[in-house]
């Protein structure tokens, strides 16, 4: 399949299941709201070392939010339930809870519970307070610029983690502009997150590694300096490869995201030295979820 | 189908226990046999005929027609379904209650919404004394659901109050929230002396400036973040309390009962 001059691999994404949940984020302003949830996002690339992986869905407008004042909605993911309620605990409290103006609501309902405010709320040294309000706890901690308002729980949802879909092309610049692209693009839909570095990883890896310790390693597949050195999936003009991982709350929600990511990423076409869009494909043996570009595209 | 409406016949001497009136006993009983049932009324029965003219047949939605003062424990552990008296209530309405909806358009006398655990009772006129408190004795009153009283009420509302919310649009009397373990007092008219009295946590909202005791500390003016989401949970109700215009989030922080373990408030409006 060729779009605009960009070929499509006849590949598929492999992703796994995840454990996922959504906080939202409100403040005295947007700017305010975005500087919690970058702190609360960061270092959570990839599960493999920061025990989760964590996002900036989108911005919230002042009427979506349980407060009524302007908000930035954060979701996080982990390989179970455990983990996860532990790392959006222990982010919710070194940054949200710190942060100035800051408030904190689940952002999704589920049957299953995990504590957002409900253990933070020690910090208070017993002022803190409770309010039940419309069946929904929440937890008034007194802080030195006032009241930090958490809500007690947020729901906890199964996901998916890891759709993916590698952009190559003709040089560095080139490749890190479609990839600008398709973030812009992916932004806009709802219930994913790219968790990399501004959406884009620039080290995609492969499954296994020739040092024991190590689950994963560089794609050598699809590091262009070594064309020469290794088993390569490179042409000889491809100079660069970027990578974007998608986490969502369903299949069919990375579906729609990877859909628009590489449309994006195609737009620009091959007059813009975009030559192939590939997957992280590692033969079956990293998830069950299957993301077939040329069906995505078709 | 339509209400099960009992209309009071004639007003009796003596009180009457209303307590076997209620939408979870009545289930699947046919209009004779609830007719059938007796109260108490003073030292005597009377049959549910032989009080009300009965019409109707849905026993989750209870009308009584006629109400008076002396009909007793009305809703007493209502478990689901709906009461709307029309006219006034005795003591004890909704004692204890666990869910579901009363409605009364009138007054009702002592002990409303006493012990009450989940459910709404709107009250159209004023409330007698201990309003969501415990029974005498007892150390636990209200303990969740919301009461909406439109007019007045009496002294010791939310005595003991545990949970939950009572939203008075009128006047309060003496002891307001006293002894009160949590939940939230809201006041819109004024309210009386020893307001909090050995309060241990909880929170009165005020639009007035009352009288408070020396066991009082003032902690200051602030904004306050969930003062928005608890109005807003008010706005389905038809009440004042629903009108944007009367919400508000700035408020003066007064903590006590110090003579107490201090850590309720008392929350008053400013500006």
């Amino acid at each position: 399949m060729i779009i605009n001059g960009v070929k499509i691999d006849a590949t598929f994404a492999e992703a796994f299941p995840m454990k996922a949940t959504r906080a939202i984020i409100t403040a005295q302003n947007e700017k305010w709201a975005m500087i919690s949830a970058q702190a609360m996002t960061g270092f959570a690339t990839s599960v493999i070392a920061c025990g989760c992986e964590a996002g900036i869905e989108r911005v919230l407008d002042s009427s979506e939010t349980p407060d009524g004042r302007p908000g930035v909605s954060v979701m996080i993911f982990a390989m179970g339930g455990k983990g996860l309620a532990k790392q959006l605990e222990t982010r919710a409290g070194q940054c949200v809870l710190t942060s100035p103006t800051s408030a904190l609501f689940a952002g999704i309902d589920s049957d299953k519970k995990i504590p957002l405010g409900k253990n933070l709320r020690y910090f208070g040294d017993g002022f803190q307070v409770a309010k039940l309000i419309d069946g929904k706890r929440y937890w008034r901690i007194p802080v030195m610029d006032g009241e930090f308002l958490a809500e007690a729980t947020t729901g906890q949802v199964d996901a998916v983690g890891g759709g993916n879909f590698l952009v190559l092309a003709k040089s560095q610049p080139q490749a890190l502009t479609a990839c600008e692209a398709a973030i812009e693009a992916m932004r806009k839909i709802p219930n994913v997150i790219m968790p990399f570095p501004g959406g884009v990883v620039r080290s995609g890896s492969k499954v296994g590694s020739k040092y024991k310790a190590l689950g994963a390693s560089t794609n050598d597949a699809f590091c262009p300096t070594l064309k020469g050195m290794t088993r390569t999936d490179l042409s000889p003009e491809v100079e660069s490869v970027m990578e974007i991982v998608i986490d969502g709350l369903t299949k069919e929600d990375i579906d729609k995201a990877m859909r628009v990511g590489i449309q994006a990423v195609c737009d620009l076409g091959a007059e813009n030295g975009i030559t192939r869009v590939s997957a992280g494909n590692y033969g079956g043996k990293l998830g069950p979820f299957h993301f077939h570009l040329q069906e995505i595209m078709a | 189908m339509s209400a099960l409406t009992f209309s009071l016949k004639h007003r009796t001497d003596q009180r009457v226990d209303m307590s076997p009136l209620v939408c979870n006993l009545l289930k699947g009983m046919e209009p004779s046999e609830i007719g059938a049932i007796e109260l108490q009324s003073g030292k005597r029965k009377i049959r549910v005929d032989e009080l009300f003219k009965i019409s109707g047949s849905d026993t989750q939605q209870i009308v009584i027609k006629n109400s008076f003062g002396k009909l007793d424990f009305i809703g007493k552990e209502l478990d689901g379904g709906s009461i709307l008296v029309e006219g006034d209530a005795g003591a004890y309405l909704g004692l204890g209650m666990k869910s579901g909806d009363i409605g009364v358009t009138g007054n009702v006398g002592i002990y409303a919404a006493c012990e009450m655990k989940k459910g709404f009772i709107v009250i159209g006129g004023n409330a007698g004394d201990f309003l969501g408190a415990a029974l005498p004795g007892n150390k636990m009153g209200m303990k969740g659901g919301t009461v909406l009283v439109k007019g007045n009420v009496g002294e010791r509302a939310g005595d003991h109050m545990r949970r939950g919310n009572i939203l008075i649009e009128g006047n309060a009397g003496d002891y307001c929230g006293s002894r009160m373990t949590a939940g939230t007092i809201a006041v819109m008219g004024k309210t009386g002396r020893y307001l909090g009295y050995a309060m241990r946590r909880g929170t009165l909202l005020l639009w007035n400036q009352p009288v408070l005791s020396a066991s009082f500390n003032d902690c200051g003016a602030h904004t306050l973040a969930f003062l928005p989401i608890l109005f807003a949970s008010f706005k389905k109700l038809n009440s004042k309390f629903a009108d944007a215009s009367m919400a508000f989030n700035r408020v003066q922080r007064y903590a006590g009962d110090m003579s107490e373990i201090g850590r309720g408030e008392v929350l008053v409006k400013i500006g």
